[in-house]
């Protein structure tokens, strides 16, 4: 066993975990936070994408005891508020039909937008299609998320 | 996974030595290929030592055409390192198009080089740049470090703490990913140095990442995608799965070779 | 902003998945939770000789080991097939016994030999590793035709050579004697690829034994939590009918993988009752791959005549279906009825013949997925229009035109009764949004890039809401196809809208509410959808073949309807004015042409005050009605693709793809679309990603999304939507269905293209660069020899 801790959500958080412990399954089932989901066992599909530090990374491929001392965000704490832009965009543009996959896609999608405007890089649609090669969605054909994120990212730029 | 210990280094000297004491003990990279592996059940090791936070292993210095990467340095840092961009874009649009963003956060080049996947993009660059790997004992020419599939020269408990090489007057990477992992299936790095031409190939060989050295000899005689769209490939010892046979692969690195070419 | 019929109503249930607060079957645990593993079989067919699960069973936090011999001993029944299809000599089908836990013998790689149950999922994955299985191995048979051979492995002992059933469809001798009139024969060889259907929430389950009730609950990823209700008690005896809750929470997508009860819900209910413990299994993705039941795989041989004016005058089709190694609930009727019968297409065909043979492999179940038995009629009747094309030197586009039904209804060849449709009008559509005109130009451009452009057509249609019970009954159907709902006014006016369909990504939280808005004006938020709680909603029949629609809805609409009634009785009464100028607008209810009204909430009051109501009328306002079709809903389309080719490498890019659909009445265009898109895109998937494969000894080479190839953002393109709609006449609301189209529909255009394109017609799916980049060299070997 190890003791972590780290800051999940803006809240400090501390556990003793199996060394084996995958930071998705912490979350999940130490934290009871369930909106992060595991939809694949080999890194692909990006249902588990959180924050780790400001920046998108697969809960399902890091060790809870590596994210020891960071500031973890998950779907629970993406809105500062009701919403997060991204989140109203994926509902107005329906970037979504299950939801299993749009927790992660919308985690991902603000990990985006972020990088791009950080670099003054312009997110085409091009660039969006490019930059979801992580994330797996089997409802949508992906249409729809692309829309929504195009038009989060503005809502974003201009909040 | 199986159970198993974790220690967390915070230099490549503490790793070393915490390593040394474990009885099948790996070391934890950004642990893109390991974890998933680990799931899998293909890798069981008893101890994980994490150096992924190992401050001398990380960051990039350059001085003059000389290029040094930490080897906890991850392929997002590589990819978005402007000083990097101007002497080398070869190594940095590679790092970019690694796996995908989420993976490039914590997948790091020191990782994906002592893994050695005949499938990875860093070992093509590495052997094409001449690159030097550095450990905590030695330094190993590219050349030498390749083993084979998965195969590298590192000793038990050695671990990589820096890659360097000389950015070359010309190079870049052209890569043909596999349609369901997006590992390369074929990808090219063809560079062009004052010692001259070298190509590697990862993705088609059965013995993971390898030279080609017609293709070398004709961009010695002329730099040009021509040169090497001239060059018969053969597909002896190249790779054949159900994405594609070894004639598919031989066609690619003459076509990657060529974008690779014409690109740098 | 209207909320009524026709209006994109943003969805009411998408909240709490954009905030992560979904509630899907692995995210509920309860206390003291066991956690269930499998023992699987590692090889394709094998007998089990012995299982020793000792040193599993020692582990600390094992909690038990169970096997098929207890499950047998236990009376728990074999896994059935819902509808039974007769073979041509009248014999029935040669059905092999398929228990939840294996006894004797493995049939295929994932096959279920035991379960363990532990205190946490580590422990029971690792005790199920645990599990020493002595096996005989018997030699393994994946190929649909070599399967049928003599001296293949013998899969069950009851199905000589393998086969189930040997079926058909039409009339034989016209056809014949159609195709021997012909000017111009079509043959082709046609497989049609096994898919792996992969809704991106992996299955689940969670069984809660309450003893002292004599309780079961089983929380389950399910398209239809009553048919698994029926299932597992009338069936399968593991619990009775009534005192078994099945509750289907939401559910990350289903596509057909859903509809089943799997031997792994079966299992982990049993076992709860066994162990007295709340049981918690989730998939792992490499199981799903293994065990979900998987789709398609059809090996067919076809013949289409036509006159010399190019009129199809016979088409005669020979297909074997893999069936895998048991039979799954709807593998019968997929290749069969939901297959054979739309043989005829879009088109006028006065000669059809379908024979079909079922056959056992050692490979996953096979059954409906996303479209079922509609796609491989369609990719086989559309691929043969493009090569007839070709081969006859006409336009497809034209020979299409040429041979579509032109007035409704239509009896086919095959059964069906087209009821309405506009082909013309689709094919219209597409082409002009598709700029068709315009493609010799973009052609000469893509050329003068060194790509190959190409255009491909598809125009397709199906049968949604299959139905009528009796009729399907007639045919071998274990269960009617109708719909259930109920519509509950409160004493304050809200609604409750109980459905026996499934919304699993289908946004009926949404789309039912409209129905009540547009008949009673109330908002949406004052709607409540209430399914997938087999406490909660009266029996119904779930959510599959884009039914909820043509059949839940007009359900919905039946039993509105029946509120509608008595609130105007109840008003007419209250106002004292005749029932027949009571009006119900805007949430109002009045008496026409006057200002008398009662506001909505205050008949609802006045149903359950029952102090003021018609003499005899029983106080409340809450109505049932069970919908059940008199005919299948055809919904159409015509699908333009047109893609670019490296010929370096053979990577196809889409550039434009293009669909005119009829979907009848349309509740919800954003929703509807949004359906379209994910269809076209597993469409595109089947076409030129996606493909499970077998090595000859049956062992899974496509177990992981490393080498099965999942459609991703940037292999796709956005798509154009053209809406071309002919109200179905067949059901009250006109609706026809939309779930399935793009995938029915997408796979012939994308390869007509890509054929198209690259100058080779022999082309199969999926269409990937090296098979595409192979296609092109013996294009070149051609024309080198030439």
């Amino acid at each position: 066993m190890t003791e972590i801790s780290m800051v999940v959500n803006g809240k400090s958080v501390k556990a003793d975990v199996a060394d084996n412990t995958l930071l998705v399954d912490y979350i999940r089932e130490s934290l009871r936070l369930t909106g992060t989901h595991v939809g694949c066992d080999t890194s692909q599909c990006g249902a588990c994408v959180v924050h780790v530090d400001g920046k998108a990374v697969k809960s399902c491929t890091m060790l809870a005891a590596s994210a020891q001392g960071s500031d973890v965000t998950t779907i629970e704490g993406l809105a500062n508020g009701d919403l997060h832009p991204m989140q109203a965009a994926f509902k107005e543009n329906h970037g979504l039909q299950c939801g299993f996959c749009t927790p992660g896609m919308i985690m991902s999608a603000t990990d985006m937008v972020a990088r791009y405007n950080a670099s003054g890089k312009e997110l085409t649609e091009e660039a969006i299609r490019d930059e979801l090669e992580g994330n797996i969605c089997r409802c949508t054909g992906y249409h729809n998320i692309v829309k929504a994120i195009a038009d989060g990212a503005s809502k974003m730029t201009n909040a | 996974m199986s159970e198993l210990k974790y220690h967390k280094a915070s230099n490549a000297s503490e790793a070393a030595s915490m390593i040394s004491g474990t009885e099948d003990g790996k070391f934890l990279a950004g642990g893109q290929t390991l974890l998933p592996t680990m799931k899998a059940k293909l890798a069981a090791p008893s101890d994980l030592v994490d150096v992924s936070g190992a401050s001398d292993m990380i960051g990039i210095s350059i001085s003059g055409n000389t290029v040094s990467i930490g080897a906890m340095t991850t392929h997002a840092d590589v990819a978005g390192n402007p000083e990097l961009n101007a002497v080398c874009p070869s190594i940095c649009a590679l790092a970019g198009n690694i796996g995908d963003p989420a993976v490039r956060h914590r997948g790091t080049i020191g990782g994906s080089v002592a893994n050695n996947d005949p499938a990875a993009d860093y070992p093509a660059a590495l052997l094409a740049l001449g690159a030097t790997i550095t450990t905590n004992n030695r330094d190993i020419s590219a050349d030498d470090f390749f083993v084979g599939m998965f195969e590298t020269a590192l000793e038990d408990g050695e671990i990589i703490t820096k890659v360097s090489f000389d950015a070359p007057e010309k190079g870049a990477y052209a890569k043909f990913p596999n349609p369901a992992s997006r590992y390369a299936m074929v990808g090219v790095f063809a560079a062009k140095s004052s010692g001259g031409a070298r190509v590697a190939v990862t993705g088609a060989g059965s013995d993971g990442v390898f030279r080609q050295s017609d293709m070398e000899a004709a961009l010695d005689g002329s730099w040009s995608p021509d040169s090497v769209s001239d060059v018969s490939v053969s597909a002896d010892n190249l790779l054949s799965d159900i994405h594609g046979d070894a004639a598919y692969r031989a066609n690619l690195v003459k076509v990657m070779a060529a974008r690779a070419v014409a690109n740098a | 902003m209207s909320e009524g019929i026709g209006a994109s109503v943003r969805r009411k249930e998408d909240k709490r998945f954009i905030t992560g607060k979904g509630k899907y079957t692995d995210d509920i645990r309860q206390e003291n939770q066991a956690y269930a593993a499998f023992v699987r079989s590692p090889h394709a067919h094998a007998v089990v000789k012995s299982i020793d699960a000792s040193e599993a069973e020692a582990m600390e936090g094992v909690v038990a080991v169970l096997n098929g011999h207890q499950l047998t001993e236990d009376g728990i029944g074999n896994i059935i097939a819902g509808w039974a299809i007769t073979s041509k000599d009248g014999s029935g089908m040669n059905m092999g016994a398929w228990s939840a836990l294996c006894t004797e013998k493995v049939r295929y790689v994932g096959d279920t030999i035991a379960i363990v149950i532990a205190d946490t999922q580590e422990i029971a994955r690792n005790a199920a590793d645990a599990v020493m299985v002595d096996f005989d191995i018997l030699p393994a048979e994946v190929n649909p035709e070599a399967t049928l051979a003599d001296g293949a492995p013998q899969i069950h002992d009851n199905a000589p050579n393998n086969q189930i059933y040997d079926w058909e469809l039409g009339d034989e001798a016209a056809t014949d004697a159609g195709l021997a009139s012909a000017a111009h024969v079509t043959e082709m060889e046609i497989i049609n690829n096994r898919l792996s259907p992969n809704p991106m929430e992996p299955r689940a389950a969670i069984a809660i034994f309450d003893e002292a009730e004599d309780h079961y609950t089983l929380y389950t990823t399910s398209q239809n939590p009553h048919v698994a209700r029926l299932l597992l008690s009338a069936f399968y005896q593991v619990a009775p009918e009534h005192k078994l809750r099945v509750v289907a929470p939401d559910v990350g997508g289903g596509f057909g993988s859903k509809i089943y009860v799997y031997p792994e819900e079966i299992a982990c209910l049993w076992a709860s009752m066994k162990t007295n413990r709340s049981v918690k299994w989730t998939s792992t993705r490499s199981e799903a791959f293994l065990t979900d039941a998987h789709g398609r795989d059809h090996v067919t041989r076809a013949k289409m005549g036509f006159d010399a004016n190019g009129k199809i005058v016979g088409f005669k089709v020979d297909t074997i279906a893999n069936i895998g190694a048991y039979m799954s609930l709807f593998s019968s009727v997929t290749p069969t009825y939901l297959y054979a019968t739309l043989l005829s297409g879009q088109y006028d065909m006065p000669a059809i013949h379908g024979n079909v043979r079922a056959v056992y492999t050692n490979t996953a179940p096979v059954d409906a997925y996303r479209g079922a038995g509609r796609p491989e009629a369609t990719y086989l009747v559309e691929r043969m229009m493009d090569t007839a094309a070709l081969e006859m030197g006409v336009d497809p586009a034209e020979l299409r035109r040429k041979n579509f039904i032109q007035s409704f209804p239509y009896q086919t060849q095959v059964i069906m009764n087209y009821d309405s449709g506009d082909f013309p009008g689709c094919m219209d559509k597409a082409q002009a949004a598709a700029d068709v005109a315009g493609f010799a130009a973009r052609k000469a451009e893509s050329a003068s890039r060194g790509k190959l452009r190409g255009i491909g057509y598809s125009s397709f249609i199906e049968a949604c809401g299959i139905a009528p019970s009796a009729a399907v009954g007639s045919l071998g159907c274990g269960v009617g196809l109708w719909e259930s709902a109920e519509v509950r006014v409160n004493p304050v006016g809200t609604i409750e809208i109980l459905t026996g369909s499934h919304s699993h990504g289908q946004s009926h939280e949404t789309t039912f509410a409209q129905l009540v808005n547009d008949r009673f004006g109330i908002p949406i938020d004052n709607v409540q959808i209430v399914h997938g709680d087999t406490d909660k909603v009266q029996f119904g029949m779930g959510t599959y073949g884009s039914r909820s629609g043509p059949v839940g809805m007009n359900a919905i609409v039946k039993a509105l309807d029946k509120v509608e009634a008595k609130v105007k009785k109840i008003a007419a009464h209250v106002l004292e004015a005749s029932e027949d100028d009571i009006v119900i607008e805007a949430g109002e209810v009045k008496i026409a042409g006057t200002d008398k009204k009662m506001a909505w909430h205050e008949v609802g009051l006045a149903a359950y005050t029952a102090h003021n109501l018609p003499e005899g009328m029983e106080p409340g306002l809450k109505e049932g009605a069970f919908f059940d079709p008199i005919n299948f809903s055809f919904p159409s389309a015509t699908l333009i693709c047109e893609v670019e080719v490296d010929p370096d490498t053979g990577v196809t890019d889409i550039l434009q793809f293009t669909t005119a659909d009829d979907f009848g009445v349309i509740i919800n265009p954003m929703v509807v679309e949004g359906q379209v898109h994910g269809g076209i895109a597993q469409g595109i998937g089947q076409a030129m990603l996606e493909n499970v494969v077998y090595d000859d000894s049956g062992q899974l080479l496509t177990g992981s999304y490393m080498d099965y190839a999942m459609p991703r953002a940037d292999d796709l393109p956005s798509f154009t939507i053209e809406h071309n709609n002919v109200p179905s006449p067949s059901n009250p609301l006109g609706l026809k269905g939309c779930g399935e189209a793009g995938a029915i529909g997408a796979p012939p255009a994308v390869i007509n293209a890509i054929c198209n394109a690259i100058g080779n017609n022999n082309l199969s799916m999926p269409a990937t660069p090296s098979k595409v980049w192979a296609a092109l060299q013996e294009v070149s070997t051609q024309q080198a020899a030439e």
